[in-house]
């Protein structure tokens, strides 16, 4: 049965790009591990020869015309939405060197 | 009470200069003033603009569509150009997120003329059965406030049971319109996956979510249905599938009709209340000329499992995009980029996004992506298939909504599977992109209404509105209103 231990979830949340307090990595493990239990039993469902479904109503390959077209917004107010300075109209963000 | 009307009533009143659309916004912002304060339906109050809007109405004196001038409420999940949306997520809300644009059903009804006065409490990005996830705190059953609402559009179930608005809109990816509908006694409507457009609407799991309407009748659901319904070229899920007159049909009755009864929905640990409101609703549909037959659905037990690998997976992709640079929430001073990325979320979300966060990252990790998601949407191909197959023989399904009535706030705050196992009879629907309908159906020994669930085949809301709609001519639950 699955179960995930306390060094699993910090690195689950580290790929996730969270950072959990001591608290979380108490209760996430446990918490986790009753998810998946849970979800464990589709493993007991036979699908062999049986397709995914991705998309319920079969709707595949949807084109438009390369048309130009009126956007519903401008770019700076979607730049305006940023918490974070802007400069030449790029949002500053932090280095990724520090 | 002005605002305890219905859309048809409401519209009739209008057209015959008996009532105006100020005096309608007037009426709503009057309740939500006098009730929300115990019940925190509403996060955002949009009152002056919605009595701006009314007065431009009103000045016309023209209510060209059924919506036109009539007051509604709107899941916080919404965007709407120029009004805080912030899916009641504290990532969203400390530096609060104000879209430059509408979603596409905001333009629809905007179009037609409804007024938006309020955004509702929803669980914090739709994620949870209570609406106890939202930053906001829970929203109270009108009918009992020791009570949740539902969830995840608990706010806009109990807005609508409270008349706060005529009619909200939430989203059900899950059961979160269905579930909080039948919590509070009103009727809510999940259309076929990709019959309304989700441009706008800020996305939890992709495949599985869609938006619609909270209301008091089954004829309100088919005017609003017919205002948002049909292909957007914004939203390449929705389909060009014909869009039908939703009130055409919605007199002819229930005669004819072929419901099929699943027997792997009437189970052990069913509330007594609920499993006899629900049997005397298959009693009046035969009454009124149905032919009852007994099917089964042999994989329902598996919906709630394949829904809890999907969704979480396609959450954990749909909220990479909240990470404190293009909206939301910020923190000062970070190490390194990685380091902003990680204070930003870690602060900003709360305890349940977290949780499909990281289910969802370790489902879709390498070596495990096989046997969780490929395993479930493969599953999601057999719970399909087991309900087309039913619709051979019947043309709509009946079930209860949920086991229960509605809970007490905090009975499930430390058992996540507990919570979700509350949308256990509502996921099959899901996986099957299928159309679904909560309607009253009775009350409980202590006065907490129940919900029946009816649903058919994709594309066929027309049916599904026919046979509620012949059920709720014979009833009078929808008509009672909350002690509140």
């Amino acid at each position: 049965m699955t179960q995930l231990t306390k060094d699993q979830v910090k690195h689950i949340a580290k790929l996730a790009r969270l950072e959990l307090t001591e608290s979380e990595l108490e209760k996430f493990p446990k918490e986790l591990t009753s998810i998946l239990q849970y979800i464990d039993m589709l493993k007991e469902v036979d699908t062999t020869g049986v397709e995914p479904t991705a998309q319920a109503t079969g709707q595949s390959n949807v084109f438009r015309d390369d048309e130009i077209r009126q956007s519903s917004t401008s770019p700076d107010a979607l730049l305006g939405c940023s918490p974070l300075p802007l400069a030449d109209h790029q949002i500053v963000s932090p280095s990724a060197h520090g | 009470m002005l605002s305890t009307l219905t859309i048809t009533q409401a519209h009739d009143k209008l057209t015959k200069r008996e009532v105006s659309s100020t005096e309608l916004i007037q009426a709503c912002i009057d309740r939500i003033e006098a009730v929300d304060g115990t019940l925190n339906a509403i996060v955002c109050r949009n009152f002056e603009k919605a009595l701006e809007e009314a007065k431009k109405i009103d000045s016309v004196g023209k209510f060209p569509s059924p919506l036109t001038g009539i007051p509604y409420l709107t899941k916080d999940v919404y965007c709407e150009a120029g009004v805080p949306t912030t899916a009641c997520s504290n990532i969203l809300r400390e530096k609060t997120y104000i879209p430059p644009f509408d979603s596409t059903t905001r333009k629809r009804l905007k179009e037609a003329g409804a007024i938006s006065v309020g955004k509702t409490n929803t669980d914090e990005f739709t994620m949870g059965a209570s609406t106890e996830t939202s930053c906001y705190g829970p929203t109270r059953n009108p009918w009992d406030t020791t009570r949740v609402a539902g969830g995840s559009s608990g706010g806009s179930a109990a807005g609508v049971a409270a008349s706060e608005g005529l009619f909200a809109l939430g989203t059900d990816t899950g059961g979160s319109i269905r579930q909080p509908a039948g919590f509070c006694g009103t009727t809510g409507l999940r259309t076929t996956y990709g019959r309304t457009s989700r441009y706008g609407v800020m996305s939890m799991a992709s495949s599985l979510d869609t938006i619609g309407p909270i209301c008091k009748t089954v004829e309100d659901t088919a005017i609003v249905l017919q205002s948002i319904a049909g292909k957007d070229p914004l939203d390449a899920t929705t389909s060009d599938v014909p869009v039908p007159d939703y009130r055409a049909d919605l007199r002819k009755g229930m005669k004819g009709l072929r419901v099929g009864i699943p027997k792997e929905y009437f189970i052990d640990g069913l509330d007594p209340s609920v499993e006899a409101s629900v049997k005397a609703a298959i009693k009046e549909f035969e009454r009124q000329g149905a032919t009852l037959v007994d099917i089964s659905l042999p994989h329902t037990k598996y919906a709630l499992a394949t829904y809890y690998v999907i969704c979480p997976s396609e959450v954990s992709s749909n909220m990479a995009r909240y990470d404190g640079v293009r909206y939301g929430h910020t923190v000062k001073n970070p190490k390194s980029l990685l380091d902003y990325y990680e204070q930003v979320r870690s602060t900003g979300f709360g305890s349940e996004v977290k949780r499909r966060i990281m289910i969802g990252t370790y489902a879709l990790s390498a070596g495990y992506y096989d046997a969780y998601y490929r395993q479930a949407q493969k599953v999601r191909t057999l719970i399909g298939r087991d309900f087309d197959e039913a619709f051979k023989n019947v043309d709509v399904i009946l079930t209860p909504v949920s086991p229960t009535p509605a809970f007490t706030v905090g009975a499930h705050a430390d058992d996540p599977v507990a919570m979700y196992l509350e949308d256990a009879f509502m996921d099959g629907a899901v996986m099957a992109g299928i159309p679904a309908m909560s309607i009253p159906c009775g009350f409980s020994k202590n006065n907490l209404p129940i919900g029946l669930q009816l649903m058919t085949a994709q594309w066929q809301e027309a049916l599904l509105l026919r046979a509620a709609y012949a059920y709720e001519q014979e009833t009078d639950w929808h008509t009672k209103l909350p002690p509140l």
